[in-house]
């Protein structure tokens, strides 16, 4: 699974590598991001984009599987 | 609680910010400033004497507010998250470019959108420039453009800024220490009750719903999402409807006594600087505080940057002056951009080129 490492990024840019990623992966990929809004954002983007978003919580970050 | 997954939401945090702004207006602050984050953050750095522009010194409690609202309502809710590291002293910069662009228009991105509201036809004019601004940074991010990551501090950390705010209302409530003006937009306020607990509130809908005034054009121009301008089309609403209401409203250029000049293309170049500064910056400059106070010292880092480059505003002659009316001959004074202020924005923008095209993201 790819993962997209987008910890202690501003916004927009763990937005951004995550809609790169999913033009390009195949099959489900990982996006782990610092701030509770970045998360909310990628599972918005994921929503919008017909997919499903799985959120955990690791530590103070999160991990979100998009498939 | 969550403002920001939903676009009826988002509308309710921006009529509520709008609301929240109207009573500050009604309630005694200056006209068309109702919350100006850039012109309160430049009257805060003046009542601490970093700069001696008598006619705007005053602490006001809005932006002691909106930080220890962001703070509180980041706890409450799990999102306060101590961090910092990614580049401070090029976001300190770009905090002193955000003002020195804001105090040649005389108003932050906020401010822009009230006096849009109020009908002047100089921020609808300004805004073509912050758009391109924020459009150009946006070119810049996808062209690569990052500054890098930020990493969890100590929980001390995050701490600090709002505890100086704090520090500065006591100073303000308790002791005759701070300046404060005696005539000028400085003079001008809501009593501080009211401002303090409109500066909350304010940070309360703002740290809930991200509302960010460059992420708005940012996220629509990179990724065709429209989301973080729906609270702004809030906002400007309330205010429209509470400045026809009051009949605040004129559909003009040159209005006297409103705190604002009729250069266009300062205007279009002031905001130009501040919408390409503050998407590189990774946000407008309410967003910086609201930032700030849930815990991320790189933001802090910026708004010391915003202090820092009011006090070279007023000390170096670089702030624009606003159209008014002469009381003797009852002429129109037209306001000005200052040949200083010219030369400082000229090289702002070629700074905000050198970070955008300088920092590149590593490939991980």
């Amino acid at each position: 699974m790819e993962i997209v490492d987008a910890r202690g990024l501003s916004c927009p840019e763990p937005l951004m590598l995550t809609d790169q990623a999913l033009k390009k992966a195949n099959g489900p990929i990982k996006v782990l991001v610092s701030e509770p809004h970045q998360k909310t954002n990628i599972e918005k983007l994921a929503k919008s984009k017909g997919k499903k978003a799985v959120s955990n919580a690791v530590g103070s970050e999160f991990e979100i599987v998009i498939s | 609680m969550n403002l920001s997954d939903s676009k009826m939401k988002l509308l309710i945090a921006g009529l509520g910010c709008g609301v929240i702004a109207a009573v500050l207006a009604y309630m005694g602050n200056p006209a068309n400033m109702a919350f100006c984050i850039a012109c309160f953050i430049r009257d805060m750095a003046g009542s601490l004497g970093f700069h001696q522009a008598a006619v705007v010194q005053y602490a006001r409690p809005e932006i002691i507010g909106l930080v220890l609202g962001a703070f509180i309502i980041s706890i409450l809710t799990g999102e306060y998250r101590s961090s910092g590291g990614s580049a401070p002293m090029i976001r300190f910069i770009l905090g002193v470019i955000i003002m020195i662009g804001s105090l040649i228009f005389l108003g932050c991105p906020l401010r822009m959108v009230l006096r849009m509201s109020a009908g002047d036809l100089n921020a609808w004019i300004a805004l073509i420039g912050f758009a391109a601004g924020a459009g150009t940074g946006a070119f810049a991010l996808k062209s690569g453009f990052s500054l890098g990551r930020a990493y969890e501090t100590k929980q001390g950390s995050g701490f600090v800024l709002p505890a100086m705010m704090v520090g500065v209302l006591i100073l303000l409530v308790c002791t005759p220490l701070l300046k404060f003006s005696e005539s000028g937009p400085g003079s001008v306020h809501a009593p501080i009750i009211m401002s303090l607990i409109g500066g909350l509130l304010f940070g309360m809908f703002a740290q809930k719903s991200r509302l960010c005034f460059a992420g708005g054009i940012r996220d629509a121009v990179l990724m065709r999402n429209f989301d973080l301008l729906i609270p702004l089309g809030g906002l400007f609403a309330v205010m429209l409807v509470y400045n026809i209401a009051m009949g605040k409203f004129v559909l003009a250029m040159n209005t006297p006594g409103i705190i604002a000049h009729s250069d266009s293309l300062w205007n279009v170049l002031g905001m130009y600087t501040v919408g390409f500064a503050a998407v590189l910056a990774g946000g407008c400059p309410l967003r910086q505080l609201i930032l700030a106070g849930q815990g991320s010292s790189d933001s802090a880092v910026t708004v010391l940057g915003m202090f820092f480059g009011a006090a070279l505003c007023h000390n170096l002659g670089l702030a624009s002056s606003g159209t008014a009316m002469n009381a003797e001959t009852g002429e129109l004074v037209a306001g000005a951009v200052t040949p200083n202020g010219k030369v400082a924005c000229i090289i702002c923008i070629v700074i905000c080129f050198i970070i955008a095209f300088a920092n590149k993201r590593k490939q991980s």
